[in-house]
């Protein structure tokens, strides 16, 4: 029998009504009495400077309130990057100032000029128009490899180069990885681009800035996966507001997929806007301006080489990626080619020696920063491409290949050569559960069946491996965090038992909201019914480092079991005391407390009464009430692991690519909402399929982006995928958080764009058409052209 | 201008410029927030209502256009004593949502594509709900939800 509660059940969502009935309260739902509206206008070249910005004849036009420039931002701090990472000699990396509106210069299309603040939308767009701009357009940094040569022009001047960082790693092994692969029996080389990805969740960014004179307060609204981290960014490094009077709210966000991470300029405006207008001031971003505002993803170039024994054994790898930048530092963006990246080379396998060199370039196209997965991705597509293609050079089973190479399970914990130390994990086990429920046994049926139709059908398998709950604080501390990365939760009992959870962790799909007291019914045996999740709200949640890196039930979960621990503690005290018994002896079943041995016991509810109503309590050794904080700082990343399998059929007459069957054995650890997680793989791996086959962020020379709607960057729809087999019964727990959990939210677009691109690889190998690689989008056209490349 | 139409059972009028969008005067003027814009290309669907019982992207329609229309959003249906409805129950049973942005578009062209289609197969799912994009689920639980709620047996369809 399934579970009907606590952990492993899967309970419908109770966030789903208030969505499904038009009840959700989005960020664009909210609108304050008197509020104005902004109005960006952004440059519609990539790079040049900015001679004048003449807003005399605009601010005369109806209804505007007032228009800002750069100048007005001259004493305001910029946007902060939260995250410095050294490079290879020990420098720092560089780090160009980010304006909240250009100042001088203007470095992407979509860089914000001036914002007109005016009754309504409508009038601020029109002033905008009547704008006097004068720019004096440069050449445009759009190829990171030109980017880097010398009389490169420049994105940023004052820092006389556009390499941010070159990033050796591990610098130490760099001499002997150079050696393993002089020496090895094979190397196989691919070089491979991780194309630019756009995350776009369906709802655009919108943010509210409000501030009242009465009391000086600050309140932000802001679709945000992470509102204290705006809080502490914005109020600490941009505006200079305390956190005391600055409120962040990120109320029903809709889809976040890392890029409402950041801190963006837009939200730092609305929030000095309104106290400089006295007036609320709403940015809603439309679709086309989030395409060209939004912090895109992924964008590396690398090669990469792995070296193998005579025995087929991995004994080396070494990659030179390019990773974009774009024109400024988002947030975080110099922490994923780098700490999300490297520390991920080694994969499921035991490679002993790696070295992974990184360049991080500034081009003139929008910041690129995290994107589900987000440096993860980008590892495990280079290693599971480069050992498919080592196994086709070699003429051995790319499955038989992996498992030779993978870390057994009496290996655990696992130091990998790449700084990180895997706790938990069993590979053997996912591949298993992958070639049943994607029913390898059949393919060469399947494959005989396309063929009749005159169609290819290949197999793609690959494994992935990922570094989730992020993440230990000292450590990312020595690499650059200027944060700590913990996580609070704060759980209030009332008096007649209902509990509420204030938890840094935010939910923007995730479904905390059912899955968060499905925990805490399994510690307290009360119903789920009687736990409310509160979030998102830095006036009602004391501290949060917010939902990212597939972090919230390792991180913010496991903040929220220590303070349940704490009210448990108390509670078997005031339990103990009713019961004139010693607290050692309280034991708790079915949301009462009994003295074990005896069939003495008292309710829940009357230990919570009792907590606010002490008539008879123990006052000299406790207090009164039952409200609990605690903050979790996790002592190692989580690794969620698994195997993933896509069959194509690939039309060779006209390069088209359909995907077949998709099948995801995952091992999560221990699992709280089965059908939450399943939903989680799904979406990954649509987000990885539309990655593999359709969707790419294209720039042309002019730093022009062409691919600035959803007319022209491809969203998979409904008809691109099928139904997907997913499965995570495969269960190592994490060995270092209370819950045994490691985390699910990225997997699915981690795990699957190499399946699909090795499934395209193996249709064209195994049809007889030879070729060793097509980069991704693998669209028709890039199909067709490789076909007719091969056949000349 | 004033304009006037029947929302959800209900006449509600109020004043419009001429190029008011339909989605703006229902989110704006009258509030109901729950039909979204998720786009400014009419690519998404993330608006679609019904006007005089058909599915339109209420960003390609002028609320003027509107003017006199019989108007359904979705915050008209749910059952009247205020549960949800078939389709809407069968969203939740079958997880088909996450972010919930999407959703009031789905819930919307699916009710108009089972009035069309009351027992449409999988590929018809599918290419029906080609102009509603969700960038959280992958289809796979809408897909399904939708067949639930036309009555098929979906127990046979992959996981949880
Ligand atoms: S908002 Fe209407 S289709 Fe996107
Ligand atoms: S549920 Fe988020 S876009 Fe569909």
């Amino acid at each position: 029998m399934p579970k009907d509660h606590g952990i492993g059940a899967s309970i419908k969502r109770r966030e789903d009504v208030r969505f499904l009935t038009g009840a959700g309260n989005y960020t664009d739902d909210i609108n304050i009495r008197c509020q104005a509206y902004v109005y960006f206008l952004r440059s519609d070249v990539a790079h040049g400077k900015l001679n004048k910005v003449d807003t005399s004849a605009a601010s005369k036009m109806p209804g505007v309130v007032r228009i800002f420039t750069g100048a007005d931002f001259a004493a305001v701090g910029g946007i902060p990057c939260g995250w410095q990472v050294t490079d290879r000699h020990g420098e720092p990396m560089k780090e160009p100032a980010h304006p909240v509106l250009a100042q001088g210069k203007v470095r992407h299309v979509g860089d914000p000029i001036a914002a007109v603040v005016a009754d309504t939308l409508e009038q601020a767009r029109d002033a905008a128009e009547a704008i006097e701009l004068d720019i004096q357009e440069l050449p445009a940094v759009v190829n990171m490899k030109a980017a880097v040569q010398s009389g490169s022009a420049l994105v940023h001047d004052d820092i006389g180069t556009n390499l941010c960082y070159d990033w050796g790693f591990v610098e130490e092994n760099k001499a002997a990885v150079d050696e393993a692969i002089k020496n090895a029996a094979h190397v196989t080389t691919l070089e491979l681009v991780n194309n630019r990805l756009v995350a776009n969740p369906m709802e655009p960014r919108v943010c509210v800035g409000d501030y009242s004179r009465a009391t000086d307060d600050h309140t932000l609204y802001t679709t945000s996966q992470n509102p204290h981290v705006i809080r502490l960014l914005m109020g600490a490094f941009v505006l200079g507001i305390p956190e005391h009077k600055l409120r962040v709210v990120a109320p029903d966000v809709g889809g976040g997929f890392g890029t409402k991470i950041f801190h963006y300029a837009e939200e730092a405006f609305c929030t000095f806007a309104a106290k400089a207008c006295n007036r609320p001031v709403k940015w809603t971003a439309s679709r086309s301006e989030a395409f060209m505002s939004d912090a895109h993803g992924r964008d590396h170039v690398t090669k990469i080489e792995l070296a193998l024994d005579k025995d087929n054994n991995f004994t080396a790898i070494r990659t030179e990626t390019y990773a974009n930048m774009g024109a400024y530092l988002s947030t975080f963006a110099p922490s994923v080619p780098t700490w999300l990246h490297g520390t991920l080379m080694a994969g499921n396998y035991r490679t002993p020696l790696i070295y992974v060199n990184v360049k991080a370039v500034f081009t003139n196209t929008v910041p690129v920063d995290a994107y589900r997965g987000a440096g993860r991705p980008e590892a495990t597509y280079q290693i599971e491409r480069v050992v498919d293609k080592a196994a086709r050079e070699l003429g051995v089973d790319p499955i038989a290949l992996r498992r030779q190479n993978f870390i057994k399970p009496d290996q655990y914990p696992y130091q990998t050569p790449v700084a990180v130390a895997y706790d938990t994990g069993n590979y053997d086990a996912t591949m298993d559960k992958l070639i049943e429920i994607a029913d390898l046994a059949g393919f060469e049926k399947r494959k005989k069946a396309s063929a009749a139709k005159g169609l290819l059908r290949g197999l793609g398998v690959n494994c992935y491996i990922e570094a989730c709950g992020i993440a230990p604080s000292n450590l990312v501390g020595q690499l650059g965090a200027r944060a700590g990365l913990y996580e609070s939760a704060t759980v209030r009992v009332n008096a007649t038992g209902g509990i509420v959870v204030m938890t840094g962790s935010h939910s923007h799909g995730q479904g905390h909201e059912t899955a968060f007291p499905q925990v805490i019914s399994e510690m307290l045996g009360i119903d789920e019914s009687m736990i409310e999740i509160v979030h998102g709200d830095t006036s009602k949640v004391p501290m949060g480092m917010g939902t990212y890196g597939s972090r919230s039930l390792a991180v913010g979960g496991s903040a929220m079991v220590r303070a349940t621990e704490k009210i448990l503690r108390k509670a078997k005290k005031i339990a103990a005391h009713l019961m004139e018994a010693s607290d050692g002896d309280i034991e708790v079943k079915d949301g009462r407390f009994h003295v074990a041995g005896t069939d003495k016991s008292v309710a829940w509810g009357d230990v919570t009464l009792a907590a606010y109503v002490p008539h008879n309590y123990p006052l000299e050794d406790i207090e009164p009430g039952l409200e609990e904080t605690a903050f979790y700082d996790p002592s190692n990343f989580t690794y969620p692991a698994g195997a993933y399998a896509c069959e194509v059929e690939l039309d060779p007459e006209t390069g088209r690519v359909t995907i077949e069957r998709f099948a995801a054995a995952d091992d999560f650890g221990n699992v709280v909402n089965p059908m939450i997680v399943a939903g989680q793989v799904h979406g990954g791996i649509a987000q990885g399929v539309g990655q593999a086959l359709m969707e790419g962020a294209v720039y042309d020379d002019n730093g022009q982006l062409l691919t600035g709607s959803y007319m022209d960057y491809a969203m998979p729809r409904a008809t691109d995928v099928p139904f997907y087999q997913v499965d995570h019964s495969c269960v190592t727990p994490c060995t270092h958080n209370p819950l045994g959990v490691k985390g699910c939210g990225e997997a699915g677009a981690i795990g699957s764009p190499p399946a699909v691109v090795n499934a395209v690889l193996d249709a064209l190998n195994s049809g007889g058409i030879k070729i060793d690689h097509i980069d991704m989008p693998v669209s028709p056209s890039r199909v067709w052209a490789a076909i007719q490349k091969a056949k000349a | 201008m004033k304009v006037t139409m029947t929302v959800n059972g209900a006449s509600r009028s109020g004043e419009v410029e001429g190029r008011t969008l339909l989605v703006n005067f229902l989110r704006d003027t009258l509030h109901l927030t729950g039909t979204h814009v998720g786009c400014d290309t009419s690519q998404c669907g993330a608006c679609v209502v019904h006007v005089n019982g058909q599915a339109v992207k209420s960003c390609t329609m002028l609320a003027a256009e509107a003017d006199g229309a019989e108007i359904k959003t979705v915050e008209g249906m749910a059952n009247g004593d205020g549960s949800l409805s078939t389709i809407q129950q069968a969203f939740q049973d079958h997880h088909g949502l996450q972010c919930g942005f999407c959703t009031p578009g789905m819930v919307m062209s699916t009710a108009a594509l089972l009035k069309e289609n009351p027992k449409p197969t999988e590929a018809e799912v599918r290419h029906y709900l080609e102009g509603n994009i969700c960038r959280c689920t992958g289809y796979h639980n809408i897909v399904k939800a939708v067949m639930a709620a036309s009555g098929q047996d979906v127990s046979t369809i992959a996981a949880e």
